[in-house]
């Protein structure tokens, strides 16, 4: 058996089935954002996975929680429960892929962050101590979702947390890197948006024709690289060549413990 | 091989097959036709398989040149469609000769038409589908709505025979009024009773903030215990979200994958078609089912799907 996470009281004793309709049932294994409990999500999406159920269409997890998408006319609801119940034990050995550290250039302040001023007179701080805090945590991608390549990052320093924009942009570019709240993200594609954007990377979170099409994966790290004006375009030309290679390592302890 | 150029592009036409699956899990929403019984028909009218690719024309139809001999079939809202000016037969299948136009003039009844060729509309697949999703610009024709001048293929294999007559108990009367039935949960623990009672009682209207993604009602608002957000979760198709002013959201085929408003319940997914057909201002009530309930009813479409299925073959 798997050593018990540590945090046994924001997972629960039992995972809850929830309906979500007449095809897709959610499956909630606790109610916090935590590392461990995310652990134990991508263990069930993996054994789920690896178990190719007849009749499973997509599986969608997120935080502490998986959505299964089935057809009712190939697996009837009560059956495909009673494997899920199998499935959530089996999942608890289940062993994860060693997540990986992806390193995301970004250029802050100026045209590419115009709120980055406003980010550090928020938090009483210069705006080169809102660039070293942003850029020295080490993030935890907890799940993918919202818009294609969007990912939810966990980790960020609340010294430069900031509430969003009281009228949100109608337009912000691709790869804008933004903070609302205790949250930060990027933007995968040009989209309206209330962030404070601090910076942008010329990076590609997210190509419908690449396999994956998302960059990011759920359960992998991310830490943001500060680069110039000048490596901004030199990257973002290699981008469009296909021939940029991203910087990424195995994880240790240290970032996984955020890094900070 | 073209089949169609397009003359005139309509409010908003898109090419839409039954919607992407598999990739929710990178963000990439399902999108597929809004109205999924009047696209499987239209493509069962053709001796199509099911998943083939149509146009979904909204509102306001498109004119369409037909550049070759082949069939249409064409389902869904009544918009007053003409061939050669003469009207042209809904929920059949209706043989088209190259020089033909296909046309459409006022909208009668219902909101989307689904309009079929023989062998479906033929567009390179993104992630494995070719439904439209333009707020990403995916799939479809280059992830937009038609345009003047485009010109449209179609794949010439025909799977199987076409239905011959559809009976007339197939073909929906789009009401004004619609009972849409629905699952609670997964967070209806998220609700005071008084709350739940509101939401099961009460008669809404279709707000004009309604599109692919999303359907916002108006009326009497729904009571939360304490505040309407959850930790970020999936978002099955039809989930009723009701944010923080108690007004209801029905989520539909182009929405996000995730989100962290509660969700008080789900529409079962036979009655998301009459729902896509709903107009601005007309009314909507929602009644319970339990799961079992919803599950027969589900299995309970797809055999009857089936069995025109079967006529056909």
């Amino acid at each position: 058996m798997p050593v018990e996470p540590r945090r046994q009281a924001m997972m629960y004793e039992r995972p809850r089935f929830l309906p979500g309709g007449d095809r897709a049932l959610f499956i909630e294994l606790g109610d916090t954002i935590d590392p461990e409990l995310n652990r134990r999500v991508r263990r069930l999406l993996l054994t789920i996975q690896e178990a190719a159920l007849p009749g499973l269409v997509e599986v969608v997890p997120a935080y502490r929680s998986l959505l299964v998408y089935y057809e009712p006319r190939q697996i009837r609801r009560r059956e495909l429960r009673a494997r899920l119940d199998d499935l959530i034990h089996e999942s608890l050995t289940a062993e994860l892929a060693r997540p990986k550290v992806t390193e995301i250039p970004v250029a802050y302040g100026g045209e590419y962050g115009p709120d980055l001023g406003a980010v550090a007179d928020h938090n009483r701080l210069s705006p080169e101590e809102v660039v070293r805090l942003h850029t020295g945590a080490t993030y935890l991608i907890y799940m993918m979702g919202f818009i294609p390549g969007f990912a939810y990052l966990g980790g960020m320093s609340p010294r430069i947390a900031t509430p969003r924009l009281p009228t949100p942009r109608t337009a912000i570019p691709a790869g804008s890197v933004g903070i609302a709240g205790s949250q930060t993200g990027i933007y995968p594609a040009e989209s309206p948006a209330g962030w404070q954007v601090i910076g942008r990377t010329p990076v590609e979170l997210f190509h419908p024709r690449r396999q994956p099409p998302a960059l990011l994966q759920m359960g992998d790290y991310v830490r943001f690289v500060p680069v110039s004006d000048e490596e901004f375009h030199v990257i973002k030309k290699k981008v469009g060549q296909g021939t940029y290679k991203m910087e990424e390592t195995p994880v240790t302890q240290e970032d996984e413990s955020g890094g900070l | 091989m073209e089949v169609f150029e397009v003359v005139r592009p309509g409010f908003f036409t898109t090419i839409q097959d039954k919607g992407r699956y598999g990739y929710q899990q990178y963000g990439v929403p399902v999108s597929g036709a809004m109205d999924s019984y009047a696209h499987v028909l239209s493509n069962l009218l053709l001796g199509n398989d099911d998943g083939k690719a149509c146009l979904e024309i909204t509102l306001l139809g498109p004119c369409l040149q037909v550049l070759r001999d082949t069939a249409v079939a064409l389902t869904g809202a009544d918009l007053s469609p003409t061939l050669n000016d003469c009207p042209l037969p809904m929920w059949e299948g209706v043989e088209v000769s190259s020089g033909d136009t296909i046309s459409f003039g006022s909208q009668r009844k219902g909101c989307r038409s689904y309009l079929s060729v023989v062998g479906g509309i033929d567009v390179s697949p993104v992630m494995g589908s070719r439904s439209t999703y333009v707020r990403s610009r995916l799939g479809g024709l280059d992830g937009r709505p038609l345009q003047a001048g485009d010109r449209l293929h179609s794949s010439d294999s025909r799977g199987n025979l076409p239905l011959k007559r559809l009976p007339p108990q197939c073909i929906p009367l789009y009401s004004t009024e619609h009972r849409l039935r629905v699952v609670l949960g997964p967070q209806d623990d998220y609700f005071t009773e008084k709350g739940i009672q509101t939401f099961l009682g009460s008669q809404y209207v279709i707000s004009a903030q309604a599109d692919r993604m999303g359907c916002r009602l108006e009326g009497p608002s729904v009571e939360h215990k304490a505040g309407a957000d959850i930790i970020s979760d999936g978002i099955p198709p039809g989930a009723v979200q009701v944010p923080g002013d108690g007004l209801p959201i029905i989520m539909l085929a182009d929405r996000q994958t995730t989100g962290g408003y509660v969700k008080i319940a789900a529409v079962i997914t036979i009655d998301l078609p009459e729902l896509a057909q709903a107009e601005l201002g007309e009314i909507v009530r929602f009644s319970a089912v339990t799961e079992d309930e919803a599950y027969r009813l589900a299995t309970e479409y797809e055999q009857s799907i089936d069995r025109l299925r079967q006529r056909g073959r």
